[in-house]
């Protein structure tokens, strides 16, 4: 008795022939232009495209941070609006704020949303204990590793308990080696959270070790130039393994291809 | 901590031991100079004035200030003085102060307001607001307010102006992220512009400290029958040169005290 709603779920997030355009005195800019995307519960979506092709905006519209838009961008069939509680927001570098200790940084979100209680700290506590950073609770941000920082910004974020995580080019602050390591971890506990992610990141390397999904975007204004599906033969499905799959030069070669880029 | 110390400097290396003393004796050397930069120039003086180099009833002398300041103190005027100036500074230098903030949050919340003020804001800065000085007094009277007022004025612009400027820079991927949570601009506001601009008002207030102790004499010059700038312009008035230095030296002394006051409070901010 599986129904048709099985077969056919519906996604999470649905972008349909989005159009936003910038103004400004000198004139009118199309960020993107008629994009649509369908993400499905669970999948990681990476988003790679040339800079300044609007890969950030797709992000604020989908977060709620812009709301000046053609077309309809919905989660879980409804409309996006400001401050929708649905999704949870990866700025670039962790943003930790240097005055709050770890765990005051860690209930930020709560404390925006009026949503204090019991349950909600006990939930934003487990996840500090989850993931090895209970001990720095009372610590202050400057005090951690870059890749603890990012650790705790992704608490952050979790603490709200959002449907889908946008990630701005969230490690793109963090020098090569934390940045891989950063990836692994952050992968692992998006995906024992259960979460939905979609990574903005113009490393096209980082967009295929850690995504399910790579969506290419052309130059300005933006829409989908191609979808690739990520299938790695690896032992470990972490982004540091998957880069040793001997499909991962062949993914790397081709979306460098269609990024066409010229220096 | 007396049992720490001996631990610490067996664990230490000889350079690093070296180099810690070499650094002890630098600081005190620095000290030391500076110990006898001041008894050299107040010996220089006294010298000068008793070999007649100089006059001393022109120039006064560290023996006649420390005379003067007995007499005062034997008078009782002295901190009747003290007391006047230092309560109207400290009233103008806090008023400037929460004015200024108060004026930076209104501009920081309203880009029309902001807009719309900026040349008043640019004009009121750059004029000398001193000349104001007489306006003041025909308006509010010959007292202390109207000291206050010039202590205010003087401040208060340069309060806004430095305020404000902390609070546009305060990175705006750190106000996204608040948005994204869905916060109100009050509570963008109070988390994050505030908190953040914290050294930005710290530096703010330590120019405001200067600021309002300009405000208060030159409004004492102007109207005022106590506190030290009426010292001074009285000395100057009735040629007692002596009276003149020794409330220039108060006046130095209570200024200091009240930056270290404020760099104390930055301290116990900083802290936190």
């Amino acid at each position: 008795m599986k129904g048709a709603s099985s077969l056919k779920p519906v996604p999470l997030v649905e972008v349909k022939n989005l159009t936003v355009k910038y103004q400004s005195p000198e004139g009118e800019i199309t960020a993107l232009k008629n994009l649509s995307l369908e993400v499905g519960k669970g999948e990681f979506i990476g988003i790679v495209g040339p800079s300044g092709c609007g890969k950030s905006t797709l992000l604020n519209v989908i977060a709620g941070l812009i709301t000046t838009y053609t077309g309809e961008v919905l989660i879980c069939g409804k409309a996006v609006r400001r401050g929708t509680r649905m999704v949870g927001y990866m700025p670039q570098s962790d943003q930790l704020f240097e005055w709050r200790t770890i765990w005051k940084n860690v209930l930020l979100g709560l404390e925006v949303q009026n949503n204090l209680n019991e349950r909600t700290k006990s939930f934003a506590w487990k996840l500090l204990e989850n993931y090895g950073l209970a001990d720095f609770a009372h610590a202050y941000p400057r005090q951690l590793s870059g890749g603890m920082r990012q650790r705790a910004a992704l608490i952050r974020t979790l603490a709200v308990d959002p449907e889908i995580l946008l990630l701005d080019e969230a490690f793109s602050a963090l020098d090569y080696q934390t940045r891989l390591i950063v990836a692994d971890e952050v992968k692992q506990i998006i995906a024992r959270e259960n979460k939905t992610a979609i990574l903005v990141t113009h490393d096209i390397a980082e967009a295929i070790s850690m995504s399910d999904k790579v969506v290419v975007l052309t130059k300005r204004p933006g829409s989908i130039k191609s979808i690739h599906n990520i299938e790695l033969t690896c032992s470990e499905k972490t982004p540091l393994k998957s880069r040793e799959a001997p499909e991962f030069r062949l993914y790397f070669n081709s979306i460098w291809k269609e990024l066409d880029v010229h220096v | 901590m007396s049992m720490s110390r001996p631990q610490q400097l067996v664990n230490i290396s000889e350079e690093h031991f070296l180099y810690l003393q070499e650094r002890k004796k630098y600081r005190f050397r620095v000290i030391l100079g500076r110990i006898v930069l001041l008894a050299a120039l107040l010996a220089l003086w006294e010298i000068a004035g008793n070999l007649r180099w100089i006059d001393p009833f022109i120039t006064s002398q560290p023996s006649r200030i420390i005379k003067t300041l007995a007499l005062l103190h034997s008078e009782g005027a002295l901190y009747q003085h003290i007391g006047i100036t230092v309560l109207e500074t400290v009233a103008g230098f806090i008023l400037g102060t929460i004015g200024g903030t108060c004026i930076a949050i209104a501009l920081w919340w309203s880009k029309f307001l902001s807009d719309v003020l900026d040349p008043y804001l640019v004009i009121l800065n750059s004029l000398p607001k001193i000349a104001l000085g007489p306006i003041l007094i025909v308006w509010i009277g010959n007292g202390p307010p109207a000291i206050i007022a010039m202590a205010l004025l003087i401040s208060l612009i340069v309060a806004v102006l430095g305020v404000y400027s902390g609070f546009v820079q305060v990175e705006p991927e750190k106000i996204r992220l608040l948005q994204a949570f869905g916060a109100s601009k009050g509570q963008v506001l109070q988390m994050v512009i505030l908190p953040a601009s914290i050294p930005t008002i710290i530096s703010a207030l330590k120019i405001n400290v200067g600021l309002s102790w300009v405000g208060v004499i030159v409004g004492e010059f102007l109207v005022s029958r106590a506190g030290l700038g009426y010292l001074i312009v009285y000395g100057g008035q009735v040629f007692r040169l002596d009276l003149v230095m020794t409330s220039v030296i108060i006046l130095a002394a209570a200024a200091a005290l009240m930056y270290q006051a404020v760099v104390l409070l930055e301290k116990h901010l900083s802290r936190q």
